[in-house]
């Protein structure tokens, strides 16, 4: 797709010294993502990242749900920030898009008002008898995969490619409303074309799908959905965009956010169960990644590996396209090759 | 006794209007123009609103006026440095030379906003999104069509592009592109009667005379549809529509809709000249960047430095009439003031 | 037999043009071409009789009937008396009284 702004939005994404901040949920929806970064980062490129056992949730949850409130998870943030000092890293990188954004956001609260840093400097110091120093850079963890992007090409053992027809993948990029609508030039290509995704796609041979509700929340929202009885805007939100992408044609969803990628997955689920209707070919859903597994296939990981067994979208016609050799006795065993139990299978 | 020379910068309806009126008050007129011809936004519009009056007939008539009366011309010529020196104004150009007067006339007019700082309506993204001026030259060539050549089937305007925007710097209002949306949503209904017109606004500001009766007619002979809401989002559909995002505010209800050319009327904003004259001369300018006359009244045309006058957009966004007068206003203001020299 | 997890997935808010049915509103306008002129004053809706002790607008149900979305409004509509006064108020003239008359039989039962 034709883009003329995002490089207007460049920031700067430092090549070494992070320390990790893991997401609340993520671990839950796509447990091996955490897991794949952290390889593709220590192992395929070399780059010293830290994987804290210390450190907390953000309290974004919290936080958006109006239950913890904007001192409180200023200190916990600033708690995070000490624990960085403490282990000796000076750039933090958040796998989370709302962790990111609260950390962007606090940052620039703490420079506009500079009587809140003071505070939650007493805060810390009276809660932990702890004190902190900003980093000097908060990256997403996104980030950092675009970043090195081209090395990651260089290593790669598949294209997103369709290796039946040598066609690029059409690629839905999904970016999650808190990575750059907050502050556009705290992401990369800003916030109406971002290009954070999108470069991932086209440096590894696939091509993104440029469709009218691209920008469209995903619902999420956190005390929106919480609730059981008011999910039914939230996952119109997804559906809205779902029907929109499914004229394209799209082989996969890639999103950048927990919450985003756990939502077009699990509704195309529950959209299927209470209406019938489907969004990808044959009746199947359109399955979603998040950009690590991308990155892992495209590494050479493999997919159960990179825990995509636990998709409620099956990702097997994706992996076909990309010719990748995977073992379906395998999907779900376990590290100790113990059965592991399965979603509900839906036909997805 | 004054030499009665005076420099005009810009060439445009007002510039061009001022240095005629000067000669024709035995001034004698130095007309600098930055481009290669005189006309100056003029010369890429079709037809004039209210009276749909080509643009051509008014810079033909100058132009013409301009070379009967032997007024001497500078084209391709940029001012580099003006300045005023023991009652003198001095300008420099940028071909090297420079040129001394008793006063000047600025009539640089305006630029007009680069839409592609909207980004969320993807103009040079996605090619049926085009602005009033692209438009305007596509009346002018006598062919309205979408990017692949096909005539427009609904064609949607927005209004304030670039205007009353706090997220650009431009609060101001642009004044002339309500009834330019008017003006062009009939354009396209007399050339495709079927077509489906949209015009989004925020508020319609039909200010001079003659313009409500156009507006009304815009609706009650041409059936376009106002839309009181400014659109939020605009996307590429699958074939190459425009999809629009906006409220109805008036219904308090989202409203989708998709085009198959949308108009972005693009505002005027103050060009970076301005903070130059301002700097060197020593003339104030107002928050939004136009240089400011000594008053809103009778002497809105002179400045707070002797021998410095303003006309035209220089000052803020006008129509060609209201133009025109203030460069008479400001070449009898400059009369006056030589005469007081002498 | 769909599956009911507690929630329902809501309806599409937005006025959709690309889809709403302007058949109506069209006839209408024929019918009435001073309907086109109205320009959301609301001066209708502030004389309005039975605006005054009901949530009847006017303004806004003959906005929505123009814009193709006609689903509630046959039962907004018989909340009108008719008493003519909003005709008298309209500042561009639009025969508001005759746009009621010629929704009311236009309009579905």
């Amino acid at each position: 797709m034709k883009r003329s702004s995002w490089e207007k939005y460049q920031k700067t994404i430092p090549d070494d010294n992070f320390y990790y901040a893991r997401s609340c949920i993520r671990q839950n929806f796509f447990p091996g993502s955490e897991a794949a970064f952290l390889k593709i980062l220590k192992d395929d490129l070399g780059v010293d990242v830290f994987d804290d056992a210390k450190h907390t949730s953000c309290t974004g949850i919290g936080y958006h749900s109006d239950i913890v409130p904007l001192e409180t998870i200023m200190t916990v943030v600033a708690r995070q920030f000490s624990l960085m000092n403490e282990a000796g890293y000076k750039n933090m990188v958040s796998s989370c898009i709302t962790s990111f954004g609260l950390y962007t956001e606090i940052l620039s609260m703490w420079h506009h008002f500079p009587e809140l840093e003071e505070k939650t400097h007493d805060n810390l110091k009276k809660a932990t008898g702890r004190d902190f120093v900003k980093p000097e850079c908060v990256v997403h963890s996104s980030d950092l995969i675009f970043h090195f992007r081209d090395r990651i090409a260089a290593k790669a053992k598949k294209k997103l490619v369709n290796s039946v027809t040598g066609r690029p993948l059409k690629v839905v990029e999904h970016i999650g409303c808190h990575y750059a609508k907050i502050f556009p030039t705290a992401g990369i290509g800003g916030s109406e074309f971002p290009y954070v995704l999108a470069g991932m796609v086209e440096s590894w041979g696939g091509e993104v799908v440029d469709y009218p509700e691209r920008r469209h929340c995903c619902g999420f929202g956190f005390r929106n959905y919480l609730v059981q009885a008011n999910r039914g805007a939230p996952v119109a939100n997804s559906r809205q965009k779902l029907e929109s992408m499914a004229p394209y044609k799209p082989d996969f969803i890639v999103a950048n956010c927990p919450g985003c990628t756990m939502f077009l997955d699990k509704w195309q689920y529950a959209i299927q169960q209470m209406e019938g209707v489907t969004y990808g070919a044959d009746g199947h859903g359109i399955p979603v990644l998040s950009y690590e597994e991308m990155a892992g296939l495209v590494l050479g990981y493999d997919p159960w590996d990179l825990g995509m067994q636990m998709h409620q979208v099956s990702v097997e016609p994706l992996l076909m396209k990309l010719d990748i050799d995977y073992d379906e006795s395998h999907k779900f065993l376990g590290n100790n090759g113990k059965y592991i139990s399965r979603p509900t299978d839906c036909g997805l | 006794m004054a030499a009665k020379r005076v420099i005009v910068i810009g060439g445009g309806v007002s510039g061009m209007q001022a240095a005629i009126t000067l000669k024709k008050q035995g001034m004698t007129p130095l007309l600098i123009e930055k481009d290669i011809n005189l006309g100056g936004k003029l010369c890429r519009w079709d037809r004039l609103f209210p009276s749909q009056t080509p643009a051509k007939e008014v810079v033909e008539s100058l132009v013409g006026q301009i070379s009967e009366l032997g007024i001497r011309t500078l084209l391709c010529c940029e001012v580099s440095e003006i300045a005023r020196n023991e009652g003198k104004i001095e300008v420099s150009t940028t071909d090297g030379n420079s040129y001394e007067a008793e006063a000047v006339i600025i009539a640089s007019g305006f630029d007009l906003f680069n839409a592609t700082r909207k980004e969320e309506y993807g103009y040079k993204i996605y090619p049926n999104v085009i602005t009033s001026v692209d438009l305007e030259e596509m009346f002018k060539e006598g062919r309205v069509v979408c990017a692949d050549g096909k005539a427009p089937r609904s064609v949607a305007f927005l209004h304030c592009v670039g205007s009353r925007d706090r997220q650009v710097g431009n609060c101001h209002c642009s004044r002339v592109c309500c009834i330019t949306g008017v003006k062009q949503a009939m354009e396209i209904k007399e050339l495709y009667p079927d077509c489906n017109v949209y015009n989004f606004y925020m508020d319609m500001r039909m200010f001079g005379s003659g313009y409500e009766e156009l507006y009304t007619k815009a609706q009650e002979k041409y059936r376009i549809n106002f839309i009181r809401g400014r659109i939020s989002e605009c996307s590429g559909t699958i074939d190459s529509g425009v999809r629009i995002k906006a409220e109805d505010t008036l219904a308090g209800r989202p409203l989708k809709l998709t085009v198959d050319m949308l108009v972005l009327l693009v505002g005027k904003q103050a060009p970076a000249l301005n903070a130059k004259f301002a700097s060197e001369l020593g003339i104030t300018v107002s928050p939004d960047g136009f240089l400011k006359g000594m008053d809103c009244f009778e002497n809105a045309t002179r400045t707070s430095v002797e021998g410095v006058f303003v006309a035209g957009t220089a000052t803020g966004p006008k129509n060609v009439g209201e133009s025109m007068s203030e460069a008479v206003k400001a070449a009898m203001d400059v009369s006056e003031y030589i005469n007081t020299l002498s | 037999m769909m599956k009911n997890f507690g929630y329902t997935i809501n309806t599409k808010r937005a006025i959709d043009l690309d889809k709403n049915d302007l058949s109506i509103a069209e006839e209408v306008m024929r019918e009435v071409p001073s309907w086109s002129l109205c320009i959301g004053c609301g001066s209708c809706t502030a004389t309005c009789t039975a605006g005054a002790f009901t949530d009847y607008n006017f303004r806004k149900t003959h906005l929505l009937a123009r814009r193709g979305d006609i689903a509630t409004l046959r039962k907004e509509l018989d909340k009108c008396m008719l008493c003519g006064k909003c005709v008298l108020q309209c500042p561009r003239g639009v025969n508001t009284r005759g746009v009621i008359a010629a929704l009311c039989r236009l309009l579905p039962q």
